[in-house]
């Protein structure tokens, strides 16, 4: 009896998924990705505290005004802060990166992990995902937007559906090789029940390739956010996004160049940083890819 | 390889009955009245019945889906809802920009990434290998319109080398259909080009290590023969392969460039269809572009067998 009471053991996982601080000040080019992420955190979370303006104040009279003491970066067409409006945009583009990110890997590796241990659905299910693969993402997504209406719910959901069938073709090729295991058979053997075989067992090996896999998406998520926004199809044009301001800019592009380059160079930061921090991730938790850097 | 090219055909038709299946719920399972969906707030009853009556919407819903794939079957592809014009004839019309500028894409970014690639390999750990790796995180991380917007202004507005924007059909001469080809191709290719000089490098580390690239180098060849000749012909089926898969990001830069530089192709055909809610034409091009995705990729597998004969189905 006194067996059952010992501690769990902990499953020996990739030492750089616990919480290393190490990690993100490994190299210099880390180092600078990961505080230009986290001030743009910051700065979208304190939006409301830092931000001059109210972003959806409209002022007539003031017009395309150029920078000046009290609107830093000007103003657009409407007569509203450009400064505020890239400020508040960061809520959004972050919002959208990180929450698709999450769902797209929940629902992925719900599919993966049933795909890749269940046979009998995995042929059903796997070439339900090639179809899906099959459709260029932005044409899905645009497609899902323009059918459901504008709203921050939808826009991510079309930005995750897209997305799915990739987590999910992950997940079930980690599976397909881990439940060849030795230590998968025995736990079968002895009897453990599906969930914690899956849980314990299963899940812990793609935990590595997701995080790649994740960050990659995160970027490509905010990315997408912004084409949609920019083509007219995301959310609606009053929000401050950093894609709306700049399809808002297009108009004005010979007059007022600055509101698509501000809000341009912040979302090829926040972009960037990412990437960055991703590649980093699949260096250090991947030491087989250190050399090759395969592509994405 | 007859059989192979069977076998490989077959195995698309499912792929592409489920983009069909995809294509079709996606109208009829939004939440609400697919009419009303696409007719918009202030249409009148009359309005909706057209275009109820125009996709078959007042009958079961298996029926309709019958009926809608053996229309595309025939070449069906419907009828805009705006302006009544046969779907495939509204795309026939508009093509051609769309062909050139992802034409022009894949030439410049194989041109420039696979040396690029090859380069990086070859000087592993140089900063000439860091500078490429680096401009190839850049070229993911830049949004294409942000290029774009970044070219206008400095070879359009500044320099006044080229046009700022909108196309020329091949038909009125090659200058001017060049000229404003050039920007449009340029800002697209930096994603492309990133994507395939990291797969190029990371084919030709594979390979570089291997006997015969060391065998070659002892037989005295130069260096520029070894890594052309010897070294990435073996490592080709990796680029190939990305610049199959890579495609499908060729067809959303293709729709935000359209857009960018004002250019009537396909894309702006989709982004305006998408605006006015035009169902049947934001449908056909979901399923022509991922046809189009089947097709390169099927053809880039059979590919293989021709670049590296020790690949046989």
């Amino acid at each position: 009896m006194a067996i059952e009471l010992l501690p769990e053991p902990s499953i020996p996982i990739a030492s750089p998924l616990r919480p290393r601080f190490g990690f993100f000040t490994s190299s210099p080019i880390i180092a600078v990705a990961s505080l230009c992420l986290l001030l743009i955190i910051v700065m979208a979370i304190l939006a409301p505290w830092i931000a001059p303006h109210d972003p959806m104040q409209l002022l007539p009279a003031q017009r395309l005004k150029p920078s000046s003491e009290k609107f830093l970066l000007g103003t657009d067409a409407y007569g509203r802060d450009v400064l505020s409006r890239i400020i508040y945009g960061g809520r959004i583009s972050l919002l959208i990166g990180f929450g698709a990110t999450v769902v797209s890997i929940a629902f992925g590796l719900l599919i993966g992990l049933f795909s890749g241990f269940f046979r009998w659905v995995d042929a059903i299910l796997m070439r339900i995902m090639d179809g899906v693969m099959a459709i260029p993402s932005i044409l899905l997504a645009i497609a899902v937007v323009s059918l459901s209406g504008a709203s921050v719910a939808t826009v991510l959901i079309a930005i995750t559906i897209p997305e799915i069938p990739r987590v999910a073709r992950l997940v079930r090729s980690v599976v397909l090789s881990a439940r060849e295991e030795p230590y998968v058979e025995a736990a079968i053997s002895v009897g453990s029940g599906l969930p914690k075989i899956m849980w314990r067992h299963l899940l812990p090996n793609t935990i590595a390739p997701l995080i790649v896999q994740g960050t990659n998406f995160c970027a490509s998520a905010i990315l997408t956010e912004a084409i949609l926004s920019f083509l007219g199809a995301g959310i609606s044009p009053e929000t401050p996004t950093w894609g709306n301001i700049m399809a808002e800019g297009r108009a004005f592009f010979q007059v007022k160049p600055s509101l698509i380059f501000w809000p341009g160079l912040l979302l090829s930061i926040a972009i960037l940083s990412v990437n960055l921090i991703g590649d980093a991730a699949r260096d250090a938790l991947d030491p087989r890819m250190k050399q090759r850097e395969g592509g994405k | 390889m007859l059989g192979y090219l069977l076998r490989r055909v077959l195995a698309a038709i499912p792929v592409m009955g489920v983009v069909a299946l995809v294509v079709f719920l996606l109208l009829r399972l939004t939440p609400g009245d697919p009419a009303a969906i696409l007719a918009g707030d202030n249409a009148s009853p009359a309005q909706l019945e057209r275009i109820r009556a125009s996709l078959g919407l007042n009958e079961p819903l298996y029926i309709q889906f019958f009926t809608w794939i053996n229309k595309l079957l025939h070449g069906d592809l419907g009828v805009s809802l705006i302006s009544n014009v046969p779907v495939l004839k509204m795309i026939g019309q508009r093509v051609e920009p769309s062909i050139s500028i992802a034409l022009a894409t894949i030439i410049v970014s194989v041109v420039v990434a696979v040396p690029l690639g090859v380069i990086a390999a070859w000087k592993q750990g140089t900063w000439i290998d860091r500078f490429v790796m680096g401009l190839s995180v850049l070229g993911f991380s830049v949004p294409v319109f942000v290029i774009g917007y970044v070219l206008i202004q400095v070879f359009a507005i500044d320099l006044r080398w080229l046009p700022v924007q909108g196309f020329k059909s091949i038909a009125n001469g090659f200058g001017p259909f060049l000229e404003r080809l050039v920007l449009p191709t340029l800002a697209l290719s930096f994603i492309y080009v990133a994507l395939i000089a990291r797969m190029t490098r990371a084919s030709m580390l594979d390979v570089l290590g291997e006997d015969y690239v060391r065998t070659a180098r002892a037989k005295g060849i130069g260096e520029i023969a070894v890594l052309f000749r010897h070294a990435l012909r073996n490592a080709a089926v990796p680029v190939i392969t990305v610049i199959g898969t890579g495609f499908a990001l060729l067809i959303s830069g293709v729709v935000v460039t359209e857009s960018v530089f004002n250019i009537p192709g396909i894309g702006r055909l989709t982004v305006d269809a998408v605006l006015a809610r035009d169902y049947p034409v934001i449908q056909a091009m979901i399923l022509l572009t991922s046809l189009l995705y089947v097709t390169v990729n099927l053809l880039i597998d059979v590919a293989y067998t021709l670049l590296d004969p020790r690949i046989r189905y």
